[in-house]
C-alpha cells in the first residue's frame, strides 16, 4: 500500500499538473484567455442563469393550431387538384384528421382518386428505412365521397419540421435582442428551451416570441368587402376581424382566403415613420417572386382596396392607387415606435409556424445573481476554513496531508467542470462545498482505521498499510451509493438541480482518486523519510 | 519531508468506550416510531407548503428601492386584481418581499397574463430579483418525476445493499432511509417550509449520505461477524457501532460545519435546501447508529459465512 513506483508518482503529478492547466482559464477574463497559444485549454466555467442573471423560458408550440393549418392547406390543395383535373365537386369538409370531399359525378371517381393520390407523398424517413409510410391516406367513401387522412407518421414529421423552423425563427428573434450566447434547444416533442443570460427586461423578449407574425396580403370581396357583421365563409372568401389597434375596430372584412402574397416572400422589413403623418410604419420589400405576384395583382385591381393581414387580423385595407411593380411599400396600423420595431424584427425573422406559449419561466435579475455569487463565495471560504482547522486539529500532520488532498480534489473538480463546459449554479456551489465536507470522509475512514490498528499494537508501517487497505472497500461502497442518488437527481432535475448533481458526481470520483493517490503518496513519502531514523516510528496522527 | 511539522491530533471521540447503544435502542425505536407517526399525521393534516415547482402558479421576489418594503401597500395593490389567493411575505431583509400567486385557470398563458398584471400593479418602486412561473403541464410533470426519483433511489439503494450484504442489512438500511425521509417531511410540514425541487434534491442527497453511513457500519459488523463467531449478536453489534462511532461522528461534523456556513451565509435562495440537508444529516446519523444496526438483532444475521445455516436469532436485546 505504501509503495509507489516512479512511474506511478510521475503519472499522479502529471494528472495534477493537467488539472492546474485546465483550471487555469478560470482565473483570467475571456480576452486574456483567448490570446493564449492554441494548445492550451481555454474553456472557462460557465456561470448558470441563477448566478449570472438571465431568463429561462420553456416554450410549447400549439400543435393544435399547427394541425388546423395543415388541414386548411390540405383542403385548398384538394380543391386545386380537382379543379386542375376538371372534376366538379359538391362540397368539401374537414374531419378531425383529414379532409372529406364529395365529387359531382360518380363516374369521375377513378380520375379523382388518381388525381388526389398525387398529393400523398412518402415520408422522408422512409427513404432510409425503405418502408412504405406515406404522409397521407386517400380512400373512397361511398359512391361520391373521398376521404383524405393525415397519417400519424406524417403528422409527426410535420411537427418535427415545424419545430425546426420554429427554433430557427426563435433564434433569429432572440439574436435581435442582442445578448451574449443564448441557448435555444428542442426539449422533447413539442417544447423549446430558451435561455438568455444577462437579459434585463424579459417582457420585451416575451413579447417578441409571443406573436406568430404571419403577414399576408389578401384580395377584398368586390361588393361585401367591409361589414359590421361576420359573414359565413363561401366560395373561398372568409371573414377576418379588424385588428385591435386599427381604426376599424369592430368591423369585419370579407377577404379571399388564399393570400396574394405572404410573409414568406418578404425580404426586408424596417421600422420607420410616414413622411406626411409622422405615424410609425414598417417599410417592406418582397423578393422577385413576391414582387411579381404583387405587381400582377395591383395592376389588375387599381382603385380597389386590398387587405393587409397580420396573424389573421386585418391591419388596414388601403386602396390601390397605381400598380406596385417594385415589390416594396409600407404598412401602417396604429403602431407605436416600439411596436413597429418589434414587428419589424418578427417579420424579418420569419413567421412562427404556430403560437408559442410559455410553459415555464425562471428568471433571475442580475442583482440577485451577483448576490448569490457573493454569498456562495463567503460561505465557501468560511466553511472550508473551518473544515481545514478541524481536520488539522484532529489528525495532526496526517491532517495536513488530507488538506493537500482536499486542495487537489477541488482543483480536479474545477478542472473537469471547465473541460466539459458544465455550468456552475448556486446549488452547484453548495454541491461543491458539500463535496469538500464529504470528501473528508474518505480520509477519516483511513485515518480512524490506522489509529485503531495502532491501538491494537501494530507497527507504524503495518498500521498505515492496513488502514489504507481495509478502508478502500468501505470507501468505494459508501461513495457509490451517494453517486447513485446523484445520477437519479441528474436524470430528474433541470438547470440548477442538475448543476448540483454534476458537481456531486464529479466530486465523488475526484475525492476517491485524491484519497487513494495524493494522500497515500504523501503518507508514503513521509514513511520513507522516517526510515532509518529511530527504530520506532511515531505516527503523527 | 523534514520541513513538515510533526504533531499529533486530538482524538475527539474516545474509542472503545463501549457506549451502551443497544440498551438505548428500545427507547430509540419507540421515539422514532412516534416521530414517524407524527410526521404522517402532520403531512396529512397540515400538508406540505409546495412551491410553484409542484403546485404551479407564479412567484416573484422583489426588492424595494426604498428603505423598507411596504407590505400592506403591496397587498392593497395586488388584492383587487382578481387573481385569487395572493401571498405576500417578507423574505430575508426588510426590503425583500416574496409574492406568490396560485395557479390560474386557463393553462400556461393565464399564468403569464397574471404575472403581467402583478408586475404592472407593483410598478417602478420595486426591482424584480427573481421570477418563477410554472404552468400546469410542467408542474404535474415535476410532481411525477419528484416522486419517481425518490422511489427509484430507495429501490436502487435496497438493491445495492442487498447485493453487497445480506438481506437483513438491506432491510435495516431501508427502514433507516424511510425513517429519515418521513421525519424530514414531517418537519417541513410542521414549520411549513417551502417544499420545491431543491428540497427533493436535498432528500435524494440525504438518502445517499445516510446509506453511506449505514454501509460503513454494516461493513464493520460483517467484519466482526467473521472475526468473533462466538460473540452474542447484541454485544457484537454494540461493539461494531462503537468502533465506527469516531468515523461516523467526525464525518457528520465536517459536513455539518460546511452546511451551517452555507445556511448562515449562503443567502435566502438556498436556505430551505441547506436546512433540509442539515436536518437530514443529523437524522441520518442518528438512524444509522440507533436504527439500522440494532434492527439486525431483531432480524438475526448469519454468523458463519462459510456456508453453514443461519444461527437462531438472538433472543434478547440487552
Amino acid at each position: 500500500m505504501l509503495y509507489f513506483s516512479p512511474a506511478k508518482i510521475i503519472s499522479i503529478v502529471a494528472v495534477l499538473l493537467a488539472a492546474v492547466i485546465f483550471a487555469l482559464p478560470n482565473l483570467f477574463d475571456k480576452e486574456t484567455v483567448a490570446s493564449w497559444p492554441d494548445w492550451m485549454p481555454k474553456k472557462q466555467l460557465q456561470l448558470g442563469l441563477d448566478l449570472r442573471g438571465g431568463a429561462h423560458l420553456l416554450l410549447t408550440m400549439d400543435t393544435k393550431e399547427l394541425r388546423e393549418n395543415m388541414l386548411d392547406n390540405l383542403r385548398e390543395d384538394v380543391r386545386a387538384k380537382l379543379r386542375e383535373a376538371k372534376i366538379g365537386t359538391v362540397g368539401t369538409g374537414l374531419t378531425s384528421d383529414g379532409v372529406r370531399v364529395r365529387i359531382a359525378r360518380p363516374d369521375d371517381m377513378e380520375a379523382a382518386l388518381k388525381a388526389l393520390g398525387e398529393l400523398s407523398q412518402p415520408l422522408t424517413t422512409s427513404f432510409l428505412t425503405g418502408s412504405d409510410a406515406r404522409n397521407l391516406e386517400v380512400a373512397q367513401q361511398g359512391s361520391q365521397g373521398i376521404i383524405l387522412r393525415l397519417t400519424e407518421a406524417g403528422l409527426r414529421q410535420r411537427v418535427t419540421d415545424a419545430m425546426g423552423g420554429a427554433i430557427e425563427t426563435v433564434r433569429r428573434r432572440v439574436d435581435a435582442v442582442g445578448t451574449t450566447e443564448p441557448t435555444i434547444a428542442r426539449q422533447g416533442e413539442e417544447r423549446i428551451l430558451v435561455q438568455v443570460p444577462g437579459i434585463d427586461d424579459t417582457q420585451q423578449l416575451k413579447d417578441l416570441l409571443g406573436k406568430t407574425a404571419k403577414l399576408s396580403f389578401h384580395e377584398v370581396h368586390p361588393s361585401q368587402g367591409r361589414s359590421a357583421e361576420r359573414l359565413p365563409s363561401r366560395n373561398g372568401y372568409v371573414a377576418f376581424p379588424a385588428a385591435d389597434g386599427s381604426d376599424e375596430r369592430g368591423t369585419w372584412y370579407y377577404l379571399k382566403k388564399v393570400p396574394v402574397v405572404a410573409g414568406d416572400d418578404l425580404v426586408e422589413a424596417n421600422p420607420g415613420f410616414d413622411q406626411r403623418t409622422q405615424e410609425a410604419i414598417i417599410s417592406f420589400r418582397f423578393n422577385q417572386s413576391g414582387a411579381r405576384k404583387f405587381g400582377r395583382f395591383t395592376s389588375q385591381n387599381v382603385n380597389r382596396p386590398f387587405a393587409i393581414v397580420l396573424d389573421n387580423k386585418v391591419l388596414s385595407a388601403p386602396n390601390i392607387l397605381e400598380p406596385i411593380l417594385g415589390g416594396s411599400g409600407q404598412i401602417s396600423g396604429g403602431f407605436t415606435a416600439d411596436t413597429a420595431n418589434q414587428l419589424a424584427i418578427q417579420l424579418k425573422s420569419g413567421a412562427l409556424p404556430a403560437k408559442l406559449t410559455i410553459e415555464e419561466e425562471r428568471t433571475v435579475g442580475p442583482s440577485l445573481g451577483a448576490d448569490s455569487i457573493e454569498s456562495g463565495r463567503l460561505a465557501g471560504i468560511v466553511g472550508i476554513t473551518a473544515t481545514v482547522a478541524l481536520i488539522i486539529f484532529v489528525y495532526g500532520t496526517f491532517g495536513l496531508f488530507a488538506i493537500v488532498g482536499l486542495i487537489a480534489n477541488a482543483l480536479l473538480i474545477v478542472a473537469i467542470m471547465s473541460a466539459i463546459g458544465s455550468t456552475l449554479t448556486l446549488p452547484g456551489i453548495a454541491g461543491l462545498i458539500l463535496t469538500i465536507g464529504m470528501a473528508v470522509d474518505a480520509n477519516v475512514l483511513i485515518y480512524e482505521r490506522i489509529r485503531e490498528e495502532l491501538r491494537n499494537g501494530k507497527t507504524a508501517v503495518n498500521a498505515i498499510d492496513a488502514g489504507f487497505g481495509r478502508a478502500m472497500v468501505t470507501i468505494l461502497d459508501s461513495q457509490l451509493t451517494t453517486f447513485a442518488a446523484a445520477v437519479i437527481m441528474f436524470w430528474l432535475g433541470s438547470g440548477p438541480i442538475r448543476g448540483f448533481a454534476v458537481t456531486l458526481s464529479i466530486g465523488i470520483f475526484t475525492s476517491i482518486f485524491t484519497a487513494v493517490t495524493v494522500v497515500r503518496l504523501l503518507v508514503a513519502l513521509w514513511v520513507r523519510s522516517q526510515r532509518g531514523k529511530a527504530r520506532h516510528i511515531e505516527v503523527p496522527l | 519531508m523534514n520541513f513538515i511539522p510533526q504533531f499529533k491530533g486530538r482524538q475527539l471521540f474516545l474509542p472503545k468506550n463501549e457506549l451502551p447503544i443497544m440498551a438505548f435502542s428500545r427507547m430509540a425505536f419507540f421515539a422514532s416510531m412516534v416521530a414517524m407517526v407524527a410526521s404522517i399525521v402532520l403531512w396529512s393534516s397540515m400538508g406540505l407548503n409546495f412551491g410553484v415547482d409542484f403546485k404551479g402558479g407564479s412567484m416573484i421576489e422583489v426588492r424595494a428601492k426604498a428603505e423598507r418594503a411596504n407590505i400592506a401597500d403591496l397587498r392593497a395593490k395586488t388584492g383587487g386584481l382578481g387573481l385569487g389567493d395572493v401571498q405576500i411575505t417578507s423574505f430575508g431583509t426588510p426590503q425583500d418581499v416574496l409574492i406568490r400567486i396560485e395557479e390560474q385557470p386557463g393553462g400556461a398563458p393565464a399564468q403569464q397574463a397574471a404575472l403581467k398584471k402583478i408586475t404592472d400593479a407593483i410598478g417602478d418602486s420595486y426591482e424584480q430579483r427573481r421570477v418563477e412561473v410554472v404552468g400546469p403541464a410542467v408542474s404535474s410533470e415535476l410532481r411525477t418525476t419528484g416522486i419517481i426519483a425518490v422511489l427509484c433511489s430507495i429501490i436502487a439503494i435496497i438493491l445495492y445493499v442487498w447485493f453487497r450484504f445480506e438481506w437483513q442489512f438491506a432491510i435495516g438500511a431501508v427502514v433507516a432511509l424511510v425513517h429519515d425521509v418521513l421525519i424530514t417531511i414531517g418537519v417541513f410540514s410542521l414549520f411549513q417550509f417551502e417544499f420545491d425541487l431543491s428540497t427533493v434534491a436535498a432528500l435524494l442527497t440525504i438518502l445517499g449520505y445516510s446509506v453511506n453511513d449505514t454501509v460503513v457500519v454494516s461493513d464493520r459488523i460483517r467484519e466482526n461477524l467473521r472475526k468473533y463467531k462466538r460473540m452474542e449478536l447484541p454485544a457484537l453489534l454494540n461493539m461494531s457501532i462503537n468502533e465506527t462511532l469516531s468515523r461516523t461522528l467526525m464525518t457528520s461534523l465536517t459536513t455539518l460545519i460546511v452546511l451551517v456556513a452555507l445556511y448562515v451565509l449562503g443567502g435566502e435562495v438556498i436556505r430551505n435546501f441547506t436546512f433540509a440537508m442539515m436536518f437530514g444529516i443529523i437524522i441520518g446519523t442518528y438512524s444509522s447508529i440507533f436504527i439500522a444496526a440494532p434492527l439486525l438483532s431483531f432480524l438475526g444475521v448469519k454468523r458463519d459465512w462459510s456456508g453453514i445455516a443461519k444461527e437462531a436469532p438472538a433472543a434478547t436485546t440487552t
